[in-house]
């Protein structure tokens, strides 16, 4: 993965940046010293690595125009950071930028359960948002697995989803409104605690732009009643196929789960080692909840029952209680812990058409014999949205090169088959060159120009998304 | 026709819902027809032109649904036509299921469209989570054609319910109205329509599901309710009735400037409160939405002075604005973004900034 050259004449004028930062920010806010800018060297990506040429924290939206007022007069690239735990490099520094992080700016504005509505500042984590909310029986529903540290900053920047999208949509489709800030220090406020826009949609192209047009520094979420309550069930199936059938059945029969989770053997063997779940050993499983009353869930489990037993499952376990919930979730919740243990793993998160995962997931063993690298799958199946995990030894030279090429060829056959790159990771920089794939020269070219009128110099989150060769005229600008 | 043309065109789809412009009409009704339909995937791809019935027919065929219930506003207006897929998705149509499966915007997960300059460009796809590069199905979403003519759009779609039922609490003021249905948005009971018809002091709710869910529920909610208003009944003929909420039935065919405000419901009962005494009304999504009769000439916007959302001149003899005049660096970027996608300036000019 290639980075852009590092601006020698922005390195060569550090002090002066330093100083002129220093000038406006109050005390501890701007961090300059090496040891602790190795903090920030990479995210969750860590393969790659590049120390920043300087960190600020900011206390409030004001810093952040400040600090941006600063840089864009300067020339100097910005790479905003919520909590650091992009899987795609979203958040990677380069050695020319200063690292804009949002991780101080935490507070709950306003609680409205009249309007159904939480005003928050970006930098509090996406569970904690739930948390402010629970008592008065309410829940922000976009629900990442890094939900404990992950920021709704990130969240917004990435358009993040998690296990329930398929009733409760994306980060964009719970998001009211934003404060943002400009490249140039221009503060402004999309939307609010109401529906749709008055004029363009300006904060629909902001949700999901990995930082590139704007720094997010406040959002009203939408807040939901919490469900009267939820059981999920636990299917084994002998095969890939059969139970990517199953999935199939399930949503053209009209029953609406929160989740359908999916496992491969690979990701069972090696859930139930790590976890000890009592996950039965079988080819594939599914781990379906369904939500609402209980006449609902009642109503949703047989027909579910019903769907599966035309499929021949191989076991069947419905949850009995609480803990019994919880041991089924276990599992899939430590997947990628377990895999963890394994080794060194790439994971990838290419959407396909659900009429797709029987051969998508064929195809990808096959590659993986190919490529004579391990695979385990463990994924969102109601909505198409795949975990390949491939598995290989980072000390081993030319096994992260095989793992790189293995993955796009994984993410090209996604795109193949009506699918796309990412589903809830974003782009980043480790899928930025393969944006060619799924998108043409006049289709990013679309996307840049958006760009061009938010950030016109490209100094917000460089070499990121688009491909370099695509980007190369305007970043040299 | 794009590349050569110099002049302004205006975009028609079925001409049902979007402001009227000037300019020579460029009808997209020949991009018709169901490209892809896959029921086990909840997805449809059809022409921008295709009918909006024609869409609807098919998917209840296999028991499916547009999840946000777009409005047939065509009698409100005072048009006739036939409502297209695109025009919907121009005009980002949610009628009011909005409160609970959210905005056409939400359920539009791809696009083809052709810009300013006559190049045709692509966003999203056919699958329901998408993060690959900048969202400009949500830019264009609502845009009303200004940035570009869609071609072809994909829509996530939802199982049909079993049954729709729902309450009527009689007897209402705007603000215990407004309070109540909060009450019943904020219950787990899953609402999926709270409006309020003030010159009936009539309040609707409405929950939709499987029978046996739907018949606990509504007994529950109207326990919930029973301390918001001394009569409820269980609403008779629930699907016509949500169809009259849903088209603005009670307004149509009536003289005067139509709007409609987008703001936050709790502050909905103040702005009633500020119209006009002749001002005919009707509140959907909990207070969300009021669509307003206004005499004609009156600046409402004016008149209510800044408010917690945005209100859209629908229909009006009057030169005011179509859309709330925005924030000056808002206006600029929007400007930008325009100049960009629409350098000749030719598509719906006049509607929006």
């Amino acid at each position: 993965m290639d980075m852009p050259l590092v601006n020698r004449r922005i390195l060569n004028s550090r002090p002066a940046i330093l100083d002129a930062l220093a000038a406006v920010l109050s005390e501890g806010v701007l961090i300059t010293n090496t040891v602790e800018l190795k903090a920030y060297e990479c995210d969750g990506l860590s393969a790659y690595r590049c120390p920043p040429m300087a960190v600020t924290l900011p206390r409030t939206t004001a810093e952040v125009a400040a600090i941006l007022k600063v840089c864009h007069s300067m020339g100097v690239p910005v790479v905003p950071r919520g909590a650091g735990t992009s899987l795609a490099g979203g958040a990677l520094p380069t050695a020319d930028c200063v690292i804009l992080g949002v991780s101080r700016l935490t507070r709950v504005i306003e609680i409205n359960t009249a309007d159904r509505f939480i005003h928050v500042e970006t930098g509090r984590t996406n569970l904690s948002v739930t948390g402010a909310v629970e008592s008065e029986g309410f829940f922000y529903a976009p629900d990442p697995s890094s939900q404990i540290a992950c920021a709704i900053a990130g969240n917004i920047a990435m358009n993040s989803g998690g296990a329930h999208c398929l009733k409760y949509g994306v980060t964009t489709n719970n998001l009211l409104g934003v404060r943002m800030v400009l490249m140039d220090g221009t503060e402004l406020t999309l939307g609010g605690p109401f529906n749709d826009s008055g004029g363009l949609d300006l904060m629909g192209v902001i949700c999901g732009s990995e930082g590139q047009l704007a720094v997010v520094t406040e959002a009203w979420l939408r807040i939901l009643p919490k469900p009267e309550g939820a059981r999920p069930v636990l299917i084994g199936f002998d095969s890939n196929e059969v139970a990517g059938a199953c999935v199939g059945d399930i949503i053209k029969a009209g029953v609406l789960p929160v989740a359908i989770e999916f496992m491969d053997r690979p990701a069972i063997v090696a859930c139930e080692a790590f976890a000890k779940a009592g996950y039965p050993d079988c080819a594939a499983l599914l781990i379906i909840e369904v939500e609402g009353s209980l006449a609902e869930i009642d109503d949703q489990l047989a027909r579910i029952r019903d769907l599966a037993g035309r499929h021949a499952p191989v076991a069947y376990r419905e949850s009995t209680s609480e803990a019994d919930s919880a041991r089924i979730w276990l599992g899939r919740k430590s997947a990628f812990g377990a895999m963890g243990q394994m080794g060194d793993y790439m994971c990838l998160d290419g959407t396909i058409p659900v009429s797709s995962l029987p051969l998508v997931l064929r195809r990808i063993g096959e590659m993986s014999d190919e490529f004579g690298l391990r695979v385990a799958n463990v994924f969102h199946a109601g909505d198409g949205n795949m975990h390949p995990l491939i598995l290989f030894d980072a000390n081993k030279p030319g096994d992260l090169e095989r793992c790189e090429a293995f993955g796009a060829a994984i993410l090209t056959l996604c795109v193949e088959v009506g699918g796309c790159l990412t589903g809830e990771h974003g782009v980043g920089v480790e899928k930025r060159d393969l944006m060619s794939v799924q998108y043409n020269p006049a289709d990013l070219e679309a996307q840049m120009s958006v760009k061009d009128v938010f950030d016109p110099s490209w100094l917000l989150n460089p070499a990121k998304v688009f491909p370099l060769s695509a980007s190369a005229g305007r970043r040299a600008g | 026709m794009i590349r050569s043309a110099t002049g302004p065109l205006a975009l028609r789809g079925g001409g049902t819902r979007g402001p009227r412009v000037d300019g020579e009409i460029l009808d997209l009704s020949g991009l018709s027809g169901i490209s892809l339909y896959e029921p086990g995937a909840l997805t449809v791809v059809a022409g921008a032109g295709t009918p909006l019935s024609e869409i609807e027919q098919t998917l209840a065929a296999q028991g499916q649904r547009l999840p946000f219930e777009p409005p047939d506003i065509q009698a409100l207006l005072g048009r006739q036509g036939a409502s297209t897929i695109g025009g919907v998705a121009a005009a980002n149509a949610s009628g009011p299921r909005r409160v609970q499966a959210r905005a056409a915007r939400d359920s539009l997960i791809g696009l083809k469209c052709v810009d300013g300059r006559g190049v045709a460009i692509k966003s999203g796809g056919r699958v329901m989570k998408n993060v690959t590069g900048l969202d400009l199905v949500k830019l264009m979403s609502g845009a009303h054609g200004t940035l570009g003519v869609l071609t072809e759009v994909a829509f996530k779609l939802l199982p049909q319910p079993e049954t729709s039922a729902g309450l009527c609490l009689h007897g209402l003021t705007n603000t215990q109205a407004v309070s109540a249905m909060s009450a019943a948005l904020g219950s787990p009971y899953e609402i999926s329509g709270a409006a309020h018809l003030p010159a009936e002091k009539q309040t609707y709710v409405r929950i939709e599901g499987f029978a046996r869910s739907v018949a606990y529920r509504l007994d529950r909610l109207k326990s919930l309710l029973a301390m918001h208003a001394a009569e409820i009944t269980v609403a008779d003929q629930p699907v016509e009735r949500w169809k009259a909420i849903r088209d603005v039935a009670p307004l149509a065919g009536q003289g005067g400037d139509l709007w409609r405000l987008s703001v936050q419901p709790s502050t909905a009962p103040t702005l009633l409160a500020g119209m006009p005494d002749d001002a005919k009304v009707l509140l959907d999504w909990g207070g969300g939405l009021i669509w307003a009769l206004i005499p004609e000439g009156c600046n409402l916007r004016a008149r209510l002075g800044p408010i917690s959302g945005h209100a859209t001149l629908m229909r009006s003899a009057s030169s005011l604005p179509v859309f709330s005049p925005e924030p000056a660096p808002i206006a600029a970027l929007s400007a930008a973004l325009r100049a960009k996608f629409d350098p000749k300036a030719i598509f719906n000019r006049g509607i929006m900034g």
